[in-house]
C-alpha cells in the first residue's frame, strides 16, 4: 500500500486499523471499537457506538440513543446531522443515508476527489415501521455487513412470523409468552408488528427495555399500550408462576432474561425468541426456546445479493459475519470482492 | 403437508408432555382426512416410505448453489436435510406456491408408495418447489428416517384418545387391527361409526396394572382376600398367538416380536397371555436362574437379533395371567379361576421358555412382610398382591391389584453438577449429577459421578437447591453448572449394576433424591466401594 492516499486506490484512503475503519483524508474513524479522537457512527447498537470518543457525528436519532444508552458525558462532542445533509470533515464530504436497520441507522457516504465509498453499517431491505428504508447509493466501493451471508438465511415475511406467535397464544391461552428481543430496535419493531397484526392488548416489558421505548416514542413512533412488568405490582412468594395479570400475556425481555429467575412470576412461561439466528434449529434449541421466530434487523442472503446487484459497485468489501460466502457470490457476479477483518463485532441481537 | 410440517416443527421445540399432547390434538381436530391419518402413522412410526439417500440430497444442494456455497452452508447448519430445506428456492424463481399448490401429506404418501425408485428424485424436487422451509424440512425428515420430535407412539395414541375423549386402552385394543390412514378409527372417535371390532385378530388387549402399596396401608386389607406372587424385574409383555400369527407386545402396546424369535418359537398355542419377559439361564441342575435387568437390556430395542445374542442372553417369559385361551375370553372371570385355567393349560403341555410365576403362600401380612424383606434376589422387585375375585380389567384400578416393592436402597452422594430443567423448570437448576468418593491414582480422595436425578424433592426444596447451586458454582458449561463439593444428597434407588458405559463402573436403576442432607459435611458421604457392595446378582 502506498504511503500517501490516492482516490484511485480505495484501500489507501479508507484503511483498516486495530481500532476500526479509518478515513485518512478525513481524519476520522467509522464505528471504532476503541476510544478515538473523531468518529462517525452508523447506529446506536453497542458494538458500533462506544463511549470515550472525543467527538462523534451521527444522525439526530442515533445521538439521542447514545445519550440515553451511554450518557452524554461519555463523549466529548456529539454532533447531530440529518439524513442527506452533507458535512465536510477534513477533505472528505460525509453524508448519512438511511440504512433501514433500526431507528437512526445510517449508511455513510464518503466522497473524496471524485471517488466514493459507502459504508453500510448494518442494514436490511424489508419494510420496518420504525425507520426509513435503505437507499441504494451508486459508488466505487460498497462496504457491506455479512451477518447472515449464507444461503441458509432467508428470513420469511415478518407478518407470517408474528402470526405464529399469535397462533401459539391461541393454542396455549393460559401461558405467558415471553419473547426475547434486543432492547434497541428489535423490541420496538416486534411491538409495531404486533400492532399491525391487530394485537391491541397491553404489551408488558422487562424494565431494561423501557428506556429505548421512550426514545422511540419521543421520535414519534406509536407503540400503543405498553407497560413495565413491575407496574403489575410486587412479586410475592405466592405469586410463583401464577401472577394472574400475565396469564396469556405477551411479555418482552432481553434474550438473557429468558431462563432467568425473573421469569418465575409468570404463569407457565413459554420462551420465544425473535432473531435471524432462529432460522437454524440447533441455534434455537441451544437457547432453549419453545417458539423460535425468524425476525431480523439484518439483511438476509437474498437481500445482500440483491443489494450488491442493485448498487453494482466497482468493488465490494465484506465486514463482520460470514465473509467467505458473500465474497464468493460477488465474484461470481463479476464484481471484485474481498473481506475486511474488523475486530470487536458481536452477534448478539441480530 | 404444510400444516403437518408446522406440527412437527412445534413438537420439536415443545419439551413438555402435556404441551405436545395439546399440539397433536389441536392438529388432529382440524386437519382434513386422510392427511391426519398419515400424520398419525408418521408419529407412531407406522409409515413405511422409500428412503431418500444422503447422496441425493447433497447432489440437489450442489446443483442449486454450487459446491462452495453448499459446503459453507452445510458446515454451518450441520444437518443435511435441514441445510437443503433452508437453501432451496423454487427453480422457476416464481416464488413459493405461485405455480403449484403445496402437496398435501396424503398426496406425498400415496404417490411415493406407488412411485418407482427412479421417479423419487423428480417427485421430491417438485414438492420441494411447492413448500416453504418448514414444509421442506418436514418432507426431507419423512424421507430420511427418524422424525426426532420427541413423540413416542404411545404419546401419539394418547393424543388420539384425547381427541375422542376415550381411554387410551380402548384405542390400543383396536390399534393393531387398523392401517394408515385409520379412517375407521377417526370415524369411531368422532362418533360417526361404532368401534372397530378387534374380533379374533391378533391384537393387543389393554393390560391390567397395579397401584403402589404403602406399608402403612396394608393393615386395612384382608389377607384372606389376596393372593401373592413375586414381582419379577423384567419387562411386562403380552403374548398373542393363534393360527397363523404370533406376536409379542409391551404393556404400552409396542410390538417387540422381531427382537425375540426364541420366544416366538415357543408360542405354538392359541391364547393371549400376560407375563414378564426375562433373561434366564438354565443351571447344570436344571434350575432356572433369572439374570439381572441389564442383561435383558442387551436384547431390547433391536429390530433384528443375532444367534449369539440369543445364546448369551436367552429370553424367557414367566406367566402371570391368561386373558384368552383357545378362543374363550377369560377376562371377566375372577383371578382364582383364571389362575386355575392357566395352571391346567400349562400342565397339559409345558413349553420351553415359558413357566408360571409361582404363588407365594401366606396367612398374615407379617409373614408376607418377612418374606419380602428376606429375599435379596436381584431379579425380584418385591411382591404383587391380587384379589382372588378380581376380573381382568384394563388400566390401573385402585384396590384389586397392588405392587408392594421392596424398600429402596440408599446411598449418600455429593452434588457435583446441576443443569437447568425445561418448561416451568427452565429457570431452576433441577437436574442433579452426584458422585461418590474414591481414591485417585495419586492417593487423594476424588469424586466420581455415579448417577443423575431430577425428582424426589418438593417445590420448596427445589427453590433452596437452586439457590445453593447458584451460590456454589465453580464453573459453567452452557446450561450446566459445576458446584463445589459441599452438599450431600441421600439417593434412593431400586438396584445398582455394573456398567462399562459409566466412568464409575456402576449404573443405578430409578435413582431419586430421597433426602437433602443440609447438615452433613461432604467428606462424610459414601465411598464408591459402598455402592459397589450393593451390586445385585
Amino acid at each position: 500500500m502506498s504511503s500517501s492516499p490516492s482516490p484511485a486506490e480505495p484501500r489507501s484512503w479508507l484503511t483498516t486499523t486495530s481500532k476500526g475503519l479509518y478515513c485518512v483524508p478525513g481524519g476520522f474513524f467509522i464505528d471504532p471499537a476503541w476510544p478515538v479522537e473523531k468518529a462517525v457512527v452508523t447506529h446506536g447498537h453497542g458494538d458500533h457506538a462506544r463511549p470515550g470518543h472525543g467527538a462523534v457525528l451521527a444522525t439526530p436519532e442515533t445521538v439521542e440513543i447514545i445519550k440515553v444508552r451511554l450518557g452524554a458525558d461519555t463523549i466529548g462532542d456529539l454532533q447531530a446531522v440529518r439524513y442527506d445533509e452533507t458535512t465536510r470533515i477534513g477533505e472528505v464530504d460525509v453524508r448519512l443515508v438511511p440504512a433501514g436497520h433500526i431507528l437512526g441507522s445510517a449508511q455513510i457516504v464518503l466522497d473524496w476527489r471524485g471517488a466514493r465509498i459507502v459504508v453500510s453499517g448494518d442494514f436490511k431491505r424489508r419494510a420496518d415501521a420504525t425507520c426509513p428504508p435503505f437507499e441504494p447509493v451508486p459508488c466505487d466501493v460498497f462496504v457491506t455487513e455479512a451477518t447472515f451471508a449464507l444461503p441458509v438465511f432467508r428470513h420469511p415475511p415478518d407478518m407470517q412470523e408474528i402470526a405464529r406467535l399469535l397462533g401459539s397464544l391461541r393454542t396455549f391461552p393460559d401461558r405467558c409468552h415471553l419473547v426475547g428481543v434486543y432492547a434497541l430496535g428489535k423490541c420496538q419493531r416486534v411491538i409495531r408488528l404486533l400492532r399491525a397484526a391487530g394485537y391491541d392488548q397491553r404489551i408488558w416489558l422487562h424494565g431494561g427495555l423501557m428506556a429505548m421505548c421512550d426514545v422511540y416514542k419521543r421520535a414519534g413512533i406509536d407503540l400503543g399500550d405498553i407497560a413495565a412488568v413491575s407496574e403489575a405490582g410486587p412479586v410475592r412468594r405466592n405469586d410463583l408462576f401464577q401472577h394472574q395479570t400475565f396469564k396469556g400475556a405477551i411479555v418482552l425481555c432481553p434474550p438473557s432474561a429468558l431462563g432467568d429467575r425473573w421469569t418465575r412470576r409468570f404463569p407457565e412461561p413459554l420462551p420465544v425468541a425473535a432473531s435471524g439466528w432462529m432460522r437454524v434449529r440447533a441455534r434455537a434449541r441451544q437457547r432453549g426456546v419453545e417458539l423460535p421466530l425468524v425476525i431480523s434487523d439484518h439483511a438476509d442472503w437474498d437481500e445482500l445479493v440483491q443489494t450488491v446487484r442493485d448498487i453494482r459497485p466497482g468493488m465490494v468489501w465484506v465486514t463482520h459475519g460470514r465473509e467467505d460466502a458473500l465474497v464468493h457470490q460477488a465474484q461470481a457476479m463479476g464484481i471484485a470482492a474481498e473481506a475486511l477483518h474488523l475486530a470487536g463485532r458481536e452477534e448478539e441481537g441480530s | 403437508m404444510q400444516r403437518f410440517a408446522e406440527l412437527l416443527d412445534s413438537l420439536a421445540f415443545q419439551p413438555a408432555r402435556n404441551g405436545k399432547l395439546r399440539l397433536m390434538t389441536a392438529y388432529m381436530r382440524s386437519a382434513p382426512d386422510p392427511d391426519r391419518g398419515y400424520a398419525l402413522a408418521a408419529l407412531t412410526g407406522a409409515l413405511d416410505l422409500p428412503n431418500a439417500k444422503p447422496a441425493l440430497l447433497r447432489e440437489f444442494g450442489v446443483q442449486r448453489l454450487g459446491e462452495t456455497l453448499f459446503v459453507l452452508s452445510y458446515d454451518y447448519v450441520g444437518d443435511l436435510a435441514e441445510t437443503l430445506a433452508l437453501i432451496w428456492e423454487p427453480a422457476d424463481q416464481a416464488g413459493v406456491g405461485h405455480n403449484r399448490p403445496p402437496p398435501s401429506l396424503a398426496e406425498v404418501v400415496e404417490t411415493l408408495r406407488q412411485a418407482s425408485k427412479r421417479e423419487t428424485p423428480q417427485l421430491l424436487e417438485r414438492w420441494l418447489d411447492g413448500l416453504d422451509a418448514t414444509g421442506r424440512w418436514a418432507l426431507l425428515k419423512l424421507l430420511t428416517g427418524a422424525l426426532r420430535v420427541g413423540v413416542s407412539a404411545r404419546l401419539a395414541k394418547q393424543a388420539i384418545a384425547d381427541l375422542g375423549q376415550r381411554d387410551i386402552a380402548a384405542v390400543e385394543e383396536v390399534w393393531h387391527t387398523l392401517e394408515p390412514p385409520y379412517q375407521a378409527l377417526f370415524d369411531w372417535l368422532e362418533d360417526r361409526a361404532p368401534r372397530p371390532d378387534p374380533g379374533a385378530a391378533p391384537v393387543f388387549r389393554p393390560v391390567m396394572l397395579a397401584t403402589a402399596l404403602e406399608d402403612a396401608d396394608i393393615g386395612g386389607l384382608d389377607p384372606a382376600a389376596y393372593r401373592a406372587e413375586w414381582k419379577w424385574d423384567g419387562i411386562r409383555v403380552q403374548l398373542v398367538a393363534g393360527p397363523g400369527h404370533r406376536r409379542i407386545f409391551s404393556r404400552a402396546a409396542d410390538e417387540a416380536t422381531s427382537a425375540f424369535p426364541d420366544i416366538v418359537e415357543a408360542m405354538d398355542f392359541s391364547a393371549v397371555l400376560d407375563g414378564e419377559l426375562l433373561v434366564a439361564h438354565r443351571a447344570d441342575d436344571g434350575a432356572l436362574q433369572v439374570a439381572p435387568f441389564n442383561d435383558l437390556q442387551q436384547r431390547l430395542n433391536r429390530k433384528q437379533t443375532t444367534a449369539k445374542l440369543m445364546q448369551d442372553h436367552p429370553a424367557h417369559v414367566r406367566l402371570y395371567d391368561a386373558l384368552l385361551i383357545d378362543g374363550e375370553d377369560l377376562r371377566a372371570l375372577p383371578f382364582d379361576e383364571r389362575r386355575a385355567r392357566l395352571e391346567a393349560w400349562h400342565a397339559a403341555r409345558p413349553r420351553p421358555r415359558l413357566d408360571l410365576s409361582p404363588m407365594v403362600p401366606f396367612t398374615s401380612w407379617d409373614e408376607l412382610a418377612r418374606l419380602r424383606t428376606g429375599t435379596r434376589e436381584a431379579s425380584i422387585e418385591g411382591l404383587m398382591l391380587k384379589r382372588g375375585d378380581s376380573p381382568y380389567v384394563a388400566g390401573r384400578p385402585k384396590g384389586p391389584w397392588f405392587k408392594w416393592k421392596r424398600a429402596a436402597l440408599t446411598v449418600e452422594c455429593v452434588l457435583m453438577y446441576a443443569q437447568r430443567g425445561h418448561g416451568k423448570r427452565s429457570s431452576f437448576y433441577s437436574d442433579y449429577t452426584f458422585g461418590c468418593w474414591r481414591r485417585s491414582d495419586g492417593g487423594t480422595p476424588e469424586l466420581v459421578p455415579v448417577g443423575k436425578a431430577y425428582f424426589g424433592f418438593t417445590d420448596e426444596e427445589l427453590m433452596k437447591l437452586d439457590k445453593w447451586v447458584r451460590d456454589h458454582t465453580t464453573s459453567r458449561f452452557g446450561p450446566v453448572r459445576e458446584v463445589a463439593p459441599g452438599l450431600v444428597l441421600e439417593i434412593a434407588f431400586d438396584s445398582v449394576h455394573r456398567s462399562s458405559r459409566h466412568k464409575s463402573g456402576v449404573a443405578m436403576r430409578f435413582p431419586r433424591v430421597h433426602r437433602i442432607r443440609w447438615d452433613k459435611p461432604a467428606a462424610e458421604a459414601d465411598a464408591l466401594a459402598t455402592l459397589e457392595r450393593m451390586i445385585a446378582g
